[in-house]
């Protein structure tokens, strides 16, 4: 089949943009393909109309339905050829146009017989058709040939129905399940792909049964692999097994770790580096099992090919984030790839090296960066940038060259992402480098004069707000703030008069000058930015005197803003217009749990940007107008916190009765949620008796029963109890439901008259510590903790004896305390020593809290932690310390 | 494909001409849902790597999270993209393999009109190399041989067989015999 489509012309050499599609259209083409409904078929003609048709789709044409389906009929009619070249263009045709499921029938029958045909490659091509275009109910009628097929003594057929068997696997996984043994065989074949794919199907039936995957292991990792693909494959099965098998190296020896080494030996160099890679991957890996994978990956440094530098590269640069020492071997040949013509290994080299290498190398390598910089994509310019940040965090010294550095790229040209990584590494380098900050501010400054993106300009402005009237000389930004409200859209011109309004607060030499400056923006042409001038003139102050700034007015402008947004909005969307103004006081100030998709981000470092996150709507209004609609709770203030609803019942019990504690300044109401679930059953008087003999601080002062509770619709009781005032006193209850039965025939509906006392005990029920403290996040912990001031600062040690590991003590603590986890820190870095996590919320009586934990291992399992707290209150902060010693 | 668990996969194979424009190109995955997305990525793709030197030795490089592998003859750019968490060398495998196979196809002409005219060929090719993103066979000769193996139908009248044909088969036979 190597007929050309179009005969060659002796004179086509002329022509340079000679093509055999030149002026094809889809119409001609469509026209052209009735020639496969001749009675007499020309093979050789027929190809060349599927090839045209197939050139189309290829170069992105669409078929509408109508033309798709007449296509798709004419070209079934091409199974009576007996062509094999125009038959597997029929096989590619109907691949391409993935017919629908009614019209799927008119060829099954076509592709059956192929199946089952004599010729192996109908026999595989007709089953990858097949499993393709097909659904639920054929594949149940061809799975006896697919079964067949799988150990069909010819490769290619057995590949074709084993690599059909993976993608059925995504929609019929109960058939493909059932052809274990099958593949179970083939694993065993002679063929390398063969052995490749049956592996792989064979891992993905199993792959929810993690002692059959490891059995699978085992077995193979002996020997019997041939295929180096297959080889790869197992090498990442087996680092899954290691994996999840936890980290039992106590005694030292890793299980199969010997057979990655081993594969380090593999002829393929594929298997190499799959291994070597798997190895510098494994959890808590020791620089002695390290140290074989770096050696191969060292000599693939040398070798005469791109990809395998490149994969050498990439790896030890990964590897140089977490193992630094291990990969100084490797220096001198990453000195030598500085210059290597392919640019992303050069960048790569350059990174690992500034992460390896030591302060005097750190000039050279930055002018070697310099020079192609331009030539990168963006993707490696943001890992030069990170390198860069972190090299200026290790070297402080260095901050001059680093500084002038990014801002150059600052200039040139890049995309968002790249703009934000350079400027979020400056705004890092200011804050931990004191001498950084000036010359920081104004490249910064110089960035926003022509800076396309909006996000980034406000950013800036608002961290030059905070951050600018700090300096030596305030006065020289204001020139570059006020170009903002002349030159650039609304949004930044807002932020831009908010900035104003900052240095006017903090300076009150500059405040004359201000005040001219924000009068001008009361004309602006967009409300919002009308506003913020009007509110900043008034809340600032005077009339443009030098005078000195209230304190309240400065908190307003400066203080932390600590309502979730999300909060704000309910509690906005509730306010109903009236006389009285709206209290920003009575808005809850509780970060509800945030949902798992946010929380991926969090193991990464907090950028210097980075807002506070966001909750999701809460319940905690909810719950506060359902109490404040029970007369006898309007007196008891507001609402502090409620807790999460604790199950008092078992599962699938008779009744099923949950609890949530609502904590007010001087009272704690119990909400029983009851459900019943008989249906022949109707209660009434439902009551709950509370026992307080284990917490005697508390006296019951009133509860609110339930008159009755059909079958299925939940009802609430409340027990409220009286406490000493912003004390978080604790205690145990115990609960017994007392109510009266009433038979219920499930026929009618109707209940008996006469009903039956009966009682039915549940569960305990505690108020802890972590009921008193309410989550409430900061945006930046360091600022916070310097400005609440060592005043009522307790600091202490305790060991926490011999845990699970150090993420477990951590999670145990902050459970145990209640309180909100800042900027991440809550995750545990896997194989660390040591870890600090910091804590923020607020306790009962409206006091803030700010918590600082350092963690460090004592012995190989035993936890020690220091806690410093530090508060509104020394009595807070106490109790903060009883909490743990008493926890 | 969406999931193909820990088996490695390929996100799309492309052929383009020195201009950038599509000779032949298959994706397999829904990263690109569109056909304008397609292009674009064959336009990034291509701007990003034309300066670059592939003709000795496949060439890798890391764009929009996705590694490129590509190696360039005459007026055609060959490219094999992966995720970047996929082992590099596996990638370079699949493209040697579609090289090969174009080459052996193509009886070594192997450039943009030649490619066009076997369009067929290269179309099989792509066909007989990943299935839906799993590596079916990297070994060119073996990609080559799959795609030409004609042998006429048993059952098929000698009459049909045209003298091509009868040449192709006799060239298939040589090639399996000079390769393995």
């Amino acid at each position: 089949m190597a007929q050309p489509l179009v005969k060659k012309d002796d004179d086509r050499d002329d022509e340079a943009e000679y093509s055999p599609f030149m002026g094809i259209e889809k119409g001609a083409v469509l026209q052209e393909a009735r020639v496969f409904n001749d009675p007499q078929l020309d093979a050789r003609r027929c190809s060349q109309v599927i090839t045209k048709l197939l050139y189309l789709l290829n170069q992105g044409e669409t078929f509408t339905k109508t033309e798709a389906t007449e296509v798709f009929f004419a070209v079934t009619k091409l199974f009576q050829s007996k062509d094999m070249g125009l038959r597997r263009m029929v096989y590619l045709m109907i691949k391409e146009i993935s017919p629908s499921a009614d019209e799927v029938i008119i060829v099954t029958s076509s592709l059956m017989k192929d199946m089952n045909s004599k010729i192996d490659m109908y026999r595989a091509n007709a089953i990858r058709v097949l499993c393709r275009i097909t659904d639920g109910t054929l594949l149940a009628q061809i799975e006896r040939y697919l079964k067949q097929a799988i150990v069909d003594k010819n490769p290619i057929v057995a590949s074709a129905a084993l690599v059909s068997g993976i993608h059925l696997l995504q929609t019929n996984p109960e058939i493909v399940k059932r052809w274990s043994n099958e593949v179970q065989e083939s694993v065993q074949s002679r063929a390398a792909f063969v052995q490749f794919h049956a592996l792989g199907l064979l891992h993905q039936i199993r792959q929810n049964d993690r002692l059959a995957v490891s059995k699978l292991v085992s077995s193979l990792t002996r020997g019997a692999v041939r295929s180096p693909l297959a080889q790869c494959l197992l090498i990442r099965y087996t680092s899954q097994v290691i994996c999840e098998s936890g980290n039992n190296t106590q005694s030292g020896d890793r299980p199969f770790y010997d057979f990655l080494e081993s594969c380090l030996r593999h002829k393929s160099e594929m298997v190499i580096f799959e291994a070597a890679r798997a190895i510098t991957e494994l959890n808590g890996v020791t620089s002695r099992e390290l140290n074989p994978a770096i050696t191969v990956l060292q000599l693939f440094l040398s070798s005469s090919k791109p990809v395998l530098r490149f994969a050498a590269v990439r790896t030890l640069n990964k590897v140089a984030m977490i193992h630094p020492t291990s990969v100084t071997n490797c220096n001198i040949d990453m000195e030598s790839l500085i210059s290597d013509q392919n640019r992303s290994i050069a960048t790569l080299a350059i990174t690992t090296l500034l992460k390896t290498g030591n302060e005097s190398s750190v000039d050279r390598l930055m002018k070697q960066i310099t020079n192609f910089m331009s030539d990168i994509a963006d993707e490696f310019k943001i890992v030069v940038v990170e390198a860069i940040r972190s090299l200026c965090q290790k070297f402080p010294l260095k901050y001059r060259s680093l500084m002038n550095f990014l801002s150059n790229i600052l200039r040139e040209e890049g995309g968002f992402e790249y703009k934000k990584a350079i400027v979020d590494s400056i705004v890092i380098l200011i804050r931990e480098i004191p001498d950084a900050k000036e010359t920081g501010l104004l490249h910064l400054c110089e960035f926003i004069e022509d800076c396309e993106f909006t996000y980034l300009s406000t950013q800036i402005l608002h961290f030059l707000g905070i951050e600018g009237p700090k300096t030596s000389d305030p006065s020289k930004y204001i020139r570059f703030i006020y170009n903002r409200v002349h030159l650039e859209n609304a949004t930044v011109r807002a932020g831009a008069v908010s900035t104003l309004a900052k240095f006017g607060a903090a300076v009150d030499e500059l405040k004359p000058r201000i005040f001219v400056l924000l009068r001008r923006c009361l004309f602006d042409s967009d409300d919002e930015v009308r506003d913020r001038a009007t509110l900043y003139l008034n809340t600032l102050g005077g009339d443009g005197s030098v005078v000195e700034t209230d304190k309240a007015v400065k908190d307003f402008l400066f203080g932390p803003f600590d309502i979730p947004l999300v909060n704000l909005e309910t509690g906005l969307k509730n306010y109903e217009p009236s006389e009285e103004a709206f209290d920003i006081d009575s808005v809850p100030k509780e970060v509800k749990s945030q949902p798992l998709a946010e929380k991926k981000a969090s193991g990464k470092k907090p950028t210097g940007l980075g807002a506070p996150p966001s909750g999701p709507p809460s319940t905690a209004d909810a719950y506060q107008r359902a109490l404040s609609s029970i007369p006898e709770f309007a007196n008891f203030g507001n609402l502090f916190k409620s807790s999460a609803p604790v199950e008092l019942t078992e599962a699938e019990t008779e009744y099923a009765v949950n609890v949530v504690k609502h904590i007010f300044d001087r009272h704690v109401v119990f909400q029983y949620n009851c459900t019943n679930t008989i249906p022949e059953q109707l209660l009434e008087h439902v009551i709950v008796i509370v026992d307080n003999s284990e917490a005697d601080e508390f006296s019951e002062a009133f509860s609110k029963p339930l008159k009755s509770l059909p079958y299925d619709s939940p009802g609430q009781i409340f027990v409220a109890f009286e406490k000493p005032e912003g004390v978080p006193t604790l205690g145990k209850f115990s609960n017994v439901l007392k109510f009266i039965v009433r038979e219920v025939d499930p026929t009618t509906g109707e209940a008996e008259d006469d009903g039956v006392e009966d009682e039915y005990q549940l569960e305990d029920l505690e108020i802890v510590s972590a009921d008193y403290t309410l989550k409430v996040g900061v945006s930046n912990f360091r600022n916070a903790w310097e400005s609440m001031g060592p005043d009522f600062e307790r600091v202490d040690e305790y060991g926490l004896g011999p845990r699970e590991s150090l993420a477990e003590a951590v999670n145990t603590v902050i459970n145990l305390l209640g309180l909100q986890p800042c900027e991440g820190t809550e995750v545990v870095p896997p194989n660390s020593r040591s870890h600090t996590c910091l804590l923020s919320g607020v306790f009962i009586g409206n006091i803030k809290v700010l918590v600082r934990l350092s963690f460090g291992l004592d012995g190989p399992k035993d936890v020690a932690m220091k806690l410093t707290v530090r508060s509104e209150d020394e009595t807070v902060s106490d109790a903060i310390h009883e909490i743990v010693a008493s926890g | 494909m969406a999931s193909n668990g820990l088996c490695p996969s390929i996100k799309n194979i492309l052929l383009l001409d020195s201009e950038g424009k599509r000779v032949a190109v298959k994706y397999y995955s829904d990263d690109w849902p569109t056909n304008s997305s397609k292009l674009a990525f064959e336009k990034f793709v291509f701007t990003k790597t034309v300066k670059t030197n592939a003709r000795t030795e496949a060439e890798i490089t890391l764009l929009e999270n996705n590694i490129v592998v590509y190696k360039f003859v005459q007026d055609l750019h060959f490219f094999v993209t992966g995720g970047d968490d996929e082992n590099e060398l596996i990638l370079s495998s699949v493209l040697q393999g579609f090289f090969d196979a174009v080459t052996l196809l193509l009886r070594s002409n192997v450039d943009k009109s030649e490619a066009l005219e076997n369009l067929d060929l290269i179309l099989l090719c792509l066909d007989e190399i990943v299935d839906g993103g799993i590596i079916l066979e990297t070994n060119g000769p073996l990609i080559a041989e799959k795609v030409t193996s004609h042998n006429m139908d048993a059952d098929a009248p000698l009459s049909e067989q045209t003298l091509t044909q009868a040449w192709a088969t006799a060239r298939d036979t040589f090639t399996r015999t000079l390769l393995t």
